[in-house]
């Protein structure tokens, strides 16, 4: 269990423009991001003695960004393989390094052209080794087929419909329609949603995230340092990693998956909590994983917000909307504002603390929650102010 | 296998896998089954699940129910699919007790239902490679 509560703090944040095609190529998509993060915490290249990354092999490695800043000692660079389930471990990796004295100063970072380069949502290596060899030459290839699979048998265990994921994908537009940040900022309805054509039932086109090119950063220091710098610092009060009993390969690797209606969310929740010493109840925002709109209802399940199977009444009628009780996605999410493999949840989060959200801003907002990952294994972690 | 015209993803047996594309070439759908636990595994893994035990290849009769099922309309890649839209993946629940992936054939996407009833057929590809399907018990 992550034992570190409030002894770290996020101290800046960056981010480029995020666009379907940035034309540059993904390390200065990453020395962008970094920059403008330090910056924002008051620092200065000579302070960062730490870089953490995690990508599909699409990236730029964190001693290429490293070099590109200037760093003149990154004594911690690693480079996590990981899918979005890694935005939050990269963070809580950052604050244990911190912790055993290998670094003082961290920068952690995604970065992809996740729309002009290396598309993840659009296909994948169609060589069929490895545990593909029994999922791609059926023509199960991609991650919203792959997670269509997992949505359909929560409908089928228990009722979950159309309407609950219309409400999602609705609510979190809303939201991207007033980030200025937001690809995605076009009015939904939910006659739009239901006119959205089918990709792979019983997911539609708004089901699915988008695919973006871009990069976000966030700079990780001690608590007393923090204190001392530009920005208000924001704490990590807790987090956890973690899967289930049969994390696989890969995320096609489910089949053994005890039952494809719940996700890691249900394994890792006791860690996450216990670690903050809080509980659903005190979350005033979440930043939850939305790759799809149906992976947000297994984080609420499996996080303990509603019970295993609940998720589609429990979002309706406003509750997630930015003046309901459980204001989810304030920037839109992967669906509307971008997919920076959930890295962009954490920024959100870091502005909904600090206050600076704007036009989005969740008045009040103290305790601030963000997941990573959707199916057999993810993280997640809870800010405060 | 370069001259058939065969051009979507094929399996690449290895050395837990080969029993079983070589059984799915023959028709027979060979499975792994752990002798101690009597539980039944797929996809196939060197030991069984916590031991060095090596699974005993058993024949198993391909039958089950689907447990669930995803309908493919937009074909990715579009080259490759474009003229197999709409298809259906399913994972079948074996009656032997582990889970399998295949395609759904011999009904509309319209009529698969949680639980139907499916029983195993081969879907020969290549003269290497015959792909698992299921399709209804009688359909």
């Amino acid at each position: 269990m992550f034992k570190l509560r409030d002894k770290y703090a996020i101290a800046g944040i960056g981010n480029t423009d995020y666009t379907k095609a940035s034309g540059r190529t993904v390390r200065s998509l990453a020395t962008e991001a970094c920059l403008k993060a330090i910056e924002d915490a008051g620092l200065t290249v000579a302070d960062i003695d730490g870089i953490v990354s995690f990508n599909f092999n699409d990236s730029a490695p964190a001693i290429g960004v490293a070099t590109e800043m200037g760093i003149e000692n990154a004594g911690y660079a690693v480079d996590y393989a990981a899918g979005g389930n890694g935005a939050n471990l990269i963070t809580l990796a950052a604050t244990a390094a911190i912790e055993a004295g290998l670094a003082k100063n961290v920068v952690c970072f995604r970065a992809m052209n996740g729309r002009s380069g290396f598309r993840l949502g659009g296909g994948r290596d169609l060589s069929a080794y490895g545990v593909t060899q029994y999922t791609a030459p059926l023509g199960w290839i991609t991650y919203p087929q792959a997670m269509a699979m997992w949505a359909r048998r929560h409908m089928i265990d228990y009722g979950t419909t159309e309407e609950h994921w219309a409400e999602i994908a609705t609510t979190f537009r809303d939201n991207a329609v007033i980030n200025e940040r937001a690809m995605q900022r076009t009015p939904m309805t939910r006659d739009d949603y239901y006119n959205s054509r089918f990709i792979v039932d019983p997911f539609r086109m708004y089901d699915i995230c988008l695919e973006s090119d871009g990069a976000c950063a966030v700079v990780i220091t001690s608590a007393e340092h923090a204190r001392d710098l530009k920005q208000k610092p924001v704490y990590i009060m807790g987090g956890a990693y973690g899967g289930g009993p049969s994390q696989g390969d890969d995320l096609f690797d489910a089949i053994r998956w005890p039952s494809h209606s719940h996700n890691c969310f249900k394994y890792l929740a006791d860690d996450l909590w216990g670690s903050a010493g809080i509980g659903p109840q005190d979350i005033d925002v979440a930043e939850i994983y939305d790759c799809f709109t149906y992976s947000v209802l297994m984080a609420l399940e499996g996080l303990g917000f509603c019970k295993e199977g609940e998720g589609g009444p429990f979002v309706m009628g406003g509750r997630i909307a930015r003046d309901g009780a459980l204001p989810l996605n304030t920037h839109g999410g992967l669906l509307s504002e971008a997919y920076i493999h959930g890295f962009n949840h954490v920024i959100e989060a870091v502005e909904q603390l600090r206050g600076t959200s704007g036009a989005r801003q969740i008045e009040g907002a103290e305790i601030a929650l963000t997941t990573a990952g959707a199916m057999t294994c993810g993280s997640a972690m809870i800010l405060r102010n | 296998m370069q001259q058939t015209a065969y051009t979507k993803p094929l399996p690449v047996p290895d050395s837990e896998s080969t029993p079983f594309w070589d059984g799915m070439r023959e028709g027979k759908l060979m499975l792994q089954r752990c002798a101690s636990s009597g539980a039944y595994l797929f996809p196939p893994v060197t030991f069984c699940p916590g031991s060095l035990e090596r699974p005993e290849w058993v024949e198993a009769s391909g039958k089950g129910t689907v447990f669930s099922w995803i309908t493919v309309r937009h074909p990715v890649p579009r080259d490759i699919y474009a003229e197999d839209v709409p298809y259906v993946v399913a994972i079948v629940a074996l009656d032997n007790g582990c889970r399998m992936t295949g395609n759904l054939v011999g009904c509309t996407p319209e009529e698969v239902r949680a639980g139907m009833p499916v029983e195993l057929v081969f879907n020969r590809v290549t003269p290497e490679i015959t792909l698992p399907a299921f399709r209804p018990v009688g359909g």
